[in-house]
């Protein structure tokens, strides 16, 4: 280490090539490619919604055309309120992933941070913290997250903020264990021991280098999170029709599916789709980040 | 063994302590109105107000916090606004449901994750282990309620086979069984089969199969007990999530189970019924958690001698 540019130099390139082998890796695996365009996909239909199909298309109530099967002109049918389904869903898109990622991106980096601070601090202020967030992960997630949104109120940011608060511990607990392996390490003592304060110390060299696990479980979160979402707005505490929400929609479809069963078929179907690829490429990404773990 | 019992149990009340916080902070993040849900609608303000100041509800956040505590000290979990019968009561009227569908489909995700995850194993790379990793992968991915309802379209609305709901008979409870166990067949498949390919490559199994041991014996006795604790972990913490997490299930198939019941509790803002079923909920996850906990030692010969020697 004597020369810092060296070093600088030999860390890039070093990373571009764990970068590249990483995504070597990744690319062997065909079910996690398979996850990946299904999602490329997905982003796609969410970014170009409005080109797809106008989002009034989603919203307009058809009195002359209730509870219509699928055809040419309504791809997935029509609702009890004459509402094609079609555009529901490619417009639900957006609610689903916006509450999917964002209460995981959020959720991950509170979470992370506070679990890193406790990780990496220890002693009595981790025993604490980890007995209040024990405590708190014995109440169901969906059941927290419900009695949120019912003290706040039934909106989108609700929701969002409801689902993000219920998750923090657990995402808190991951990082603090995947923290807690780094923090042995002998370069943690070096950097200790050149003076380094402790916060660039958690934010320089533990976090980084204990993010592999924390990147998968995010992945395989936003599909948990896509789900739970739907559940939520499925017992109608979640986002209020008519904007579109895919579990809001099967909230609807039960009242029908009895005669028109496919009214519930594909909303879950995008719920599935989306979940599914998720998981895909977190299970890619996780043999992909170390090779190890793989059979 | 009977002093980690204690210990484990005694740890219970502080993590009670907390969620009661928790919930009732929660609740307490909107000001709701229990003289006019015990009244109705109809009552007088001043009434409303003598019986919210009667009920101590004026008092600050942590005052009732503490009396809430102190009741529950003494065993009383309070009354519901809305229906003026005793919470415990209540949550008790409706857990042998919420009881029946977990324990049902924890069973049901045991015995097929497992068996499912056993031969994925050991069938590595073949059909079997394709087929079952992807059916884990499906199970995990699609919402349960959803599933739930693809069920009743086919076998009640379809075949006519079940009934899509109530709880009258056993039959009743076979959609939701099958339904709440796909997402457990799912984690149990994925961690059995982890935890056994491990195993499998451990020098007592070759030692066993070197003796010349039957391989179904080599699998089940030498490989798959040692394998087993990583999957005992995830049935209690299914168990756990399953009694709470059963809501959208009981809406799919009109159970009346403890979620239903916290669910209307939570709309109506009933908050001495909510504060109490997750109270109890949370009580029975930390039983169950603790049953494993013991289980482990019958389990692994190497944590119950260590039982035995204290």
């Amino acid at each position: 280490m004597s020369t810092g540019t060296v070093e600088k130099t030999r860390q890039t390139t070093m990373k571009k090539s764990q970068r590249a082998e990483i995504w070597r890796r990744f690319k062997k695996n065909r079910l996690a490619v398979f996850g990946l365009v299904l999602f490329v996909f997905i982003v796609l239909v969410v970014i170009f919604a409005d080109f797809i199909v106008d989002y009034e298309v989603a919203v307009t109530q058809v009195a002359s055309e209730r509870l219509q099967s699928p055809s040419l002109k309504h791809f997935f049918g029509t609702d009890n309120f004459g509402r094609d389904l079609f555009a529901r869903v490619v417009h639900g898109s957006r609610n689903s992933l916006l509450i999917g990622f964002g209460s995981v991106v959020i959720g991950v980096t509170i979470g992370g941070l506070l679990g890193a601070v406790c990780g990496y601090t220890g002693g009595t202020f981790d025993a604490i913290m980890m007995r209040i967030l024990d405590s708190i992960m014995c109440i169901p997630t969906v059941m927290m997250a419900l009695a949120i949104v019912a003290a706040l109120g039934t909106s989108l940011e609700n929701v969002l903020l409801a689902m993000t608060i219920s998750s923090v511990p657990r995402y808190c607990r991951i990082i603090r264990s995947s923290v807690l392996t780094v923090t042995g390490q002998t370069y943690i003592e070096a950097a200790h021991s050149c003076g380094t304060s402790n916060i660039r110390i958690i934010m320089k060299h533990v976090l980084p280098n204990a993010i592999g696990p924390i990147i998968v479980e995010a992945t395989m979160a936003v599909g948990t999170a896509i789900i739970s979402a739907a559940g939520i707005s499925f017992v109608g505490m979640g986002i209020q029709p008519p904007a579109p929400e895919w579990g809001a929609m099967l909230s609807e479809a039960k009242n029908y599916m009895m005669l028109y069963p496919y009214m519930v078929v594909f909303p879950g179907l995008a719920i599935g789709i989306t979940a599914l690829s998720m998981n895909l490429m977190g299970d890619g990404l996780r043999d992909a980040l170390d090779p190890k773990l793989k059979d | 063994m009977g002093k980690f019992v204690l210990k484990r149990l005694l740890a219970l009340i502080p993590t009670i302590l907390i969620i009661v916080f928790v919930v009732y902070f929660i609740m307490d993040l909107t000001p709701s109105d229990p003289g006019h849900l015990i009244l109705g609608q109809m009552a007088s303000d001043e009434a409303v107000a003598a019986k919210n100041a009667e009920l101590g509800y004026n008092d600050p956040f942590i005052v009732r916090y503490v009396r809430y505590i102190w009741a529950l000290c003494h065993g009383d979990l309070g009354t519901s606004w809305m229906t003026g019968k005793s919470v415990f009561e209540s949550v008790m009227a409706r857990f042998p449901v919420t009881i029946t569908l977990a324990a049902g489909s924890v069973v049901l995700g045991v015995v097929f994750g497992i068996l499912l995850g056993v031969l994925a194993a050991v069938k590595q790379y073949t059909f079997w282990d394709i087929a079952g990793t992807t059916l884990a992968m499906i199970l995990a991915s699609f919402p349960a309620f959803w599933i739930g309802m693809m069920l009743i379209i086919v076998f009640s609305l379809k075949l006519g086979w079940l009934p899509s709901y109530g709880t009258g008979s056993i039959s009743h409870y076979i959609l939701p069984w099958i339904t709440t166990a796909g997402g457990f067949v799912a984690s149990q498949l994925r961690m059995t089969r982890t935890s056994l390919l491990e195993s499998i490559r451990m020098d007592y199994v070759r030692t066993a199969r070197a003796k010349g041991q039957k391989e179904s014996i080599v699998i089940f006795r030498h490989a798959l007990r040692n394998a087993l604790m990583p999957v005992i972990t995830i049935v209690g913490m299914n168990f756990g999530t399953m009694l709470g997490g059963t809501v959208t299930i009981e809406t799919v198939f009109t159970l009346n189970g403890v979620g239903t019941l916290l669910l209307t509790s939570i709309r109506s803002k009933d908050v001495p019924v909510v504060v109490g079923c997750i109270v109890i909920l949370a009580v029975c996850y930390t039983l169950v958690m603790l049953v494993v906990d013991i289980l482990y030692g019958f389990i692994d010969p190497q944590i119950k001698a260590r039982y035995l020697k204290r």
